[in-house]
């Protein structure tokens, strides 16, 4: 048995009928990620002690039968956006690159009270800004499928992590594809929740209109579990639902014949990959075996999605990075500032990427 | 329709967002500006007419609640982030220039 390869499903299986403890998880995940990891450089952090602690406490629950949820004592990685009390938060940017939050994000607090354990995390395009993992100002991360191909992004070290083996689940953020589309670069499961499913308190923002927190996984149902444990109402973001969070994973199975699927013409444009387009027809006909009805309808608007999704995101994220401006936390140059003005020019100058 | 952005208005709008850039990022920074207006023009073929408009998708609305005093993050732990600090406050330059 490969511990490395496990479900989230499989390994709380084995956590809780005693076959394995989280503590043995654990360090063959720290184990992997030290030998692996410097070929892929997916972590930007790996959190040794800390992760082993969060094991050992995981393992008590399990001991005493008390408080446990699917969760509890399994490895998982998170996109280094997501505030980590006492853990270095960077962004992939130099202006953050020793910055430890003094907070936990929402997120980060609904994870640690279900028991889970937090292995590192994770390196991205700088503050979600790029689409294949290379614009981070850190390192560029490898696919682990080949290494000479780029994970996707933003979150590809998130993708790369899970399709490396080197978590049980991975804690992405999509803004406009970012977990999307490296989920489908690494063949992981990824989900973007519905805007406002999931907090974004202690999120650092890059446009907080799109930022939406969700899951990377093996499989769909281990996104429904960890989509469960971090959707809800949260005091700290006024745009949360004050809905009941569905049980997804109890809805996972049931049948889908008789829907509707609409497969939006526009979406298959001229010079589309011939592979990606294969693999789209395929799951279009195993839909149509399932039994749904498949629709070809138009969204006319398509093509001028990008150029409005850029118009909004520039304005919000220079609205979301003016925070970073070298005097309260970051990065801060100011040899020679003569005013506070000039140690924003020369602390943005210096910590920003292009 | 085509926009040219010369070095000056880069490095205009630059110091209005307090960017510290380089000649060098000036002139790169002016071709790239102008094709991404370029780029938004192309919005300007869209009808419209009678679409209403909005502010945001999510039919958010204004959430209010008691000013309530709750513990929160100390002064000392907050300070820990500072890069400079005198007496509890964060210590920067002169704010207010002399023209």
């Amino acid at each position: 048995m490969q511990l490395t390869n496990l479900t989230i499903r499989e390994a709380h299986e084995l956590l809780t009928t005693k076959k394995i403890s989280s503590v043995e998880l654990t360090q063959a995940m720290l184990d992997r990620i030290h030998n692996v990891d410097k070929k892929v450089k997916s972590y930007v952090t790996i959190t040794d002690d800390p992760a082993l602690e969060q094991a050992k406490q995981a393992d008590e629950r399990i001991a005493k039968g008390e408080n446990i949820t699917p969760l509890t004592g399994i490895p998982f990685s998170m996109k280094d956006c997501i505030s980590t009390r006492g853990v270095r938060t960077t962004c992939s940017s130099k202006i953050l690159e020793n910055y430890v939050p003094q907070y936990d994000a929402t997120v980060t607090n609904k994870l640690a009270d279900s028991g889970a354990v937090l292995v590192g995390k994770t390196n991205m395009d700088e503050f979600g800004m790029g689409s294949s993992c290379e614009n981070s100002a850190l390192f560029p991360t490898h696919n682990p499928w080949d290494l000479e191909r780029v994970p996707g992004g933003s979150s590809g070290g998130a993708a790369a992590s899970m399709a490396a083996s080197l978590c049980t689940f991975s804690i992405g953020e999509d803004t406009g594809g970012s977990v999307r589309m490296p989920a489908g670069f690494t063949n992981v499961t990824g989900i973007k929740p519905t805007y406002g499913r999931v907090s974004r308190y202690g999120l650092i923002a890059l446009a907080s209109s799109f930022d939406c927190i969700g899951p990377m996984t093996r499989d769909a149902y281990d996104c429904a579990t960890v989509l469960e444990h971090i959707a809800g109402h949260d005091p700290h973001d006024s745009t949360t639902y004050n809905s009941p969070v569905p049980n997804y994973t109890a809805n996972i199975n049931k049948p889908v014949k008789g829907m509707k699927l609409g497969i939006p013409k526009e979406y298959f444009v001229a010079g589309m990959e011939a592979g990606v387009e294969s693999a789209m027809q395929e799951a279009i006909r195993t839909y149509e075996k399932l039994g749904m009805e498949i629709h070809e309808v138009s969204l006319p608007h398509t093509k001028y999605g990008l150029p409005v999704y850029y118009l909004l995101l520039f304005a919000e994220a220079s609205a979301n990075l003016a925070r970073m401006d070298g005097t309260r936390f970051g990065l801060s140059v100011s040899d020679g500032a003569k005013d506070v003005i000039d140690i924003y020019l020369k602390t943005r100058h210096e910590g920003f990427g292009d | 329709m085509t926009n040219t952005i010369d070095t000056k208005t880069v490095k205009h709008v630059a110091f209005l967002v307090r960017l510290g850039i380089s000649e060098e990022e000036a002139q790169k920074f002016s071709g790239q500006f102008s094709s991404i207006i370029d780029y938004f023009n192309m919005l300007n073929e869209v009808d419209t007419e009678n679409v209403p408009p909005s502010s945001d998708i999510a039919n958010a609305e204004n959430v209010l609640r008691e000013d309530v005093v709750k513990p929160s993050m100390s002064r000392e732990e907050f300070l820990k982030n500072a890069p400079k600090s005198e007496r509890g406050y964060v210590k920067v330059p002169t704010v207010l220039g002399e023209e």
